[in-house]
């Protein structure tokens, strides 16, 4: 039955008319955005959309802000002097502010040898034959976050890595914002091929109440490795919708690790796709939530093929009045058999008026099959406490201590140090400040 | 050094007395071992003296050198020179060992009004004291017990009383889940620390550890109290004949 409603809000309202206005100025296909908008055009999903039941958007995205203006130079210097996030390590930054490719802030110039990028931009004008991959790692091109980011982005990259290329710098892709009240729509491509191994960073990051929708999209050959890390720390006030897209081949390796301190409302959602034999991938995240700040992880990770590992570690720490959700899915096709998959979540509460939604799924086809979930959630371990303390630790120490290993815990695994170091730091100025 | 009066204590929870009018005397520089059967409030001694809030102390006290150790928090007693040797020590995922040494030693310090021990000061002394105790750098670098087996765990707990220099150290069942190999460790551990200064309080089920670590006297505790001292005879005898009297008599 069609669901009937004549009421929009004012930021339904508000991205229709966005829309409209946007549609004649941004480049590529108009039909290929027109598609994409019907998806949301009869509104935002809200809880009663069992995906979005924990995040309801319609009701948490209470204005629609308009689509950023192209930076300017002075936007540009400010970014420059100001410095970017993660500056610390050393990578090939591509610089995507308010939505546009800045190619002054980014190593465009400096690429290695079998590494390709074009401008989004310039792609959708010139219809580049790489377009025709956007979408192949199987995302749902309706869900909303996707179909605005289809609808509105203005610029991003493709980039291709060639066949046995291994680049011994991260690729770093920045995320920026600059001003606030806008909204600022980034995609990126990355198609490796046989063989290739690199490190991907995202960065999300910039000052004033902005909303910022970004979608990064992996498409990774048999035999290729690739270890991908998202630090989120965009302003309290912003509006945050991340999405991840990846597509793995035959014994592909395949890392993720997401740490989210930023922005008021966030939906990081991940959508992973084993379509090979034999694939490694482990996916692990950090919620550091406080205040009144709403942090969702949804993910979907699809077994097509056999023999695949995947390992999920996600965690959240909260305080005051903030809400985590994670809602992580694992498919294993009939196909799929010696699928071995663990998926593990844990909210840390540190405050009574705090919330936390776990929702692990498991949805198996296949006989032969080791798969497992597990959630857990409550406040610190006192007899981890008493111990500390019975040692000469003062309480308020020891358990800052144990929060601080419950979210470090999880970058040991980080091996280049700056790296490491950097997503330590938002660790501990999240746990100094709790908000 | 310490000294127990006629100590009532029960679990907050549930109200259930354990300690029903425990007296002891530990004077400095002995060893004392107390032996009892299961149930009999062994652990919940050790447990009420360090300092642990799931009991309440309805009547009696305890003082270490005339200080009224009940009125203190659990670090406050540490920093005054009470140390746990836990029977089962926790894992703590995420916190390094070295790291974890490093701010129980400061913190102590910091409470008695001491300078915190500069890094090379510190690891100088860690790394004599591990090497004694047979524990290797690669355990060190690793999370604070998480993946140690049973005899990596307990050597650790001595290493962190060799480290802290306790004035009374309570080891409860250490010797539980040791083989003869890692127990004597641990007990040369403990015999290295024996000092005029300092007292011990060796609680355990069997008379096994006391061969190795000699007690100055031996206690009997059944149903929440101390039923009966001796000499290390003592610890003999109740191999010999079980706890079976205690039992029944209490």
């Amino acid at each position: 039955m069609t669901e009937l409603r004549t009421i929009r809000t004012a930021a339904e309202t508000a991205l229709a008319e966005a829309f409209e206005a946007a549609r004649a100025v941004l480049p590529g296909d108009p039909e290929v955005r027109a598609r994409a908008f019907d998806a949301v055009a009869q509104g935002l999903p809200h809880r009663r959309v069992e995906e979005w039941k924990y995040t309801d958007l319609r009701a948490l995205m209470r204005e629609a802000r308009p689509l950023a203006q192209v930076p300017g130079e002075k936007d540009i210097a400010a970014l420059r002097a100001a410095g970017l996030p993660l500056g610390d390590v050393d990578a090939l930054r591509l610089v995507v502010l308010n939505g546009t490719l800045v190619p002054e802030l980014s190593d465009l110039d400096r690429l290695p040898a079998g590494v390709e990028l074009v401008p989004l931009a310039n792609a959708l004008a010139t219809a580049h034959p790489l377009l025709k991959r956007l979408g192949e790692a199987g995302a749902p091109g309706d869900n909303a976050a996707i179909a605005l980011n289809t609808a509105f982005v203005s610029d991003g990259a493709l980039v291709h890595v060639s066949e046995g290329v291994k680049l011994d710098r991260p690729l770093h892709v920045v995320f920026a914002q600059a001003g606030a009240g806008h909204a600022a729509y980034g995609r990126v491509l990355v198609v490796a091929d046989k063989g290739a191994a690199f490190d991907l960073i995202e960065s999300h990051a910039g000052e004033g109440a902005h909303q910022t929708n970004s979608y990064v999209e992996i498409l990774a050959g048999d035999d290729t490795a690739i270890r991908h890390t998202k630090l989120q720390t965009e302003s309290l006030s912003a509006l945050h919708l991340g999405t991840l897209a990846v597509t793995l081949g035959a014994r592909a390796k395949f890392d993720s690790l997401a740490v989210a301190r930023g922005s008021a409302v966030a939906r990081q959602q991940v959508f992973l796709t084993f379509a090979g034999e034999g694939i490694e991938a482990n996916l692990r995240g950090v919620s550091l939530v406080g205040g009144k700040r709403h942090l969702d992880t949804t993910l979907l990770v699809d077994h097509v093929k056999p023999g695949g590992i995947s390992r999920e570690q996600f965690k959240a720490a909260l305080e005051g009045e903030g809400r985590s959700v994670f809602q992580g899915k694992i498919i294993v096709r009939q196909a799929a058999q010696k699928t071995d998959g663990r998926m593990m979540t844990k909210a840390l509460m540190l405050s009574d008026s705090a919330e936390a939604d776990l929702k692990p799924e498991l949805e198996i086809y296949a006989d032969d099959v080791q798969c497992a979930h597990g959630a857990t959630c409550g406040a610190l371990d006192e007899e981890q406490v008493f111990y500390l303390m019975a040692r000469g630790l003062p309480r308020a120490e020891a358990e800052a201590i144990l929060v601080a290993a419950f979210v470090e815990d999880v970058f040991d695994t980080v091996e280049d140090d700056a790296l490491r170091e950097a997503l330590t730091a938002v660790a501990e100025e999240w746990l100094a400040a709790r908000n | 050094m310490l000294s127990i009066d006629n100590l009532h204590a029960r679990i907050e929870d549930n109200g259930q007395e354990i300690l029903k009018g425990l007296s002891l005397e530990v004077p400095a520089g002995q060893v004392h071992a107390i032996m009892g059967p299961n149930g009999s409030g062994k652990s919940t001694l050790s447990y009420v003296l360090a300092g642990k809030e799931d009991y309440e102390v309805t009547e009696g006290g305890a003082t270490l050198n005339g200080e009224d150790l009940l009125e203190m928090e659990a670090d406050e007693r540490a920093a005054k020179g009470v140390f746990l040797a836990f029977q089962y020590p926790l894992e703590i995922p995420g916190v390094g060992t070295m790291t974890f040494l490093k701010a129980t030693l400061n913190a102590q310090r910091r409470a008695r009004g001491e300078d915190e021990l500069s890094t090379p000061a510190f690891m100088k002394l860690v790394r004599e004291q591990a090497d004694a105790l047979g524990i290797n750098q690669e355990m060190l670098k690793r999370p604070l017990n998480v993946g140690f087996s049973g005899g990596e765990k307990k050597r650790n707990e001595i290493l962190q009383m060799a480290l802290l220099q306790p004035k009374l150290a309570i080891l409860d069942e250490t010797d539980s889940g040791l083989d003869i190999d890692a127990l004597k460790i641990v007990a040369d551990g403990v015999n290295r620390l024996r000092a005029p200064d300092r007292s011990f309080l060796v609680i355990t089920h069997y008379q096994r550890l006391l061969n190795y670590i000699v007690p100055d006297v031996v206690h009997v505790m059944s149903k929440g109290r101390i039923v009966r001292s001796g000499g290390p005879e003592l610890a003999l005898e109740l191999e010999a004949r079980g706890y079976a009297d205690y039992n029944e008599a209490a």
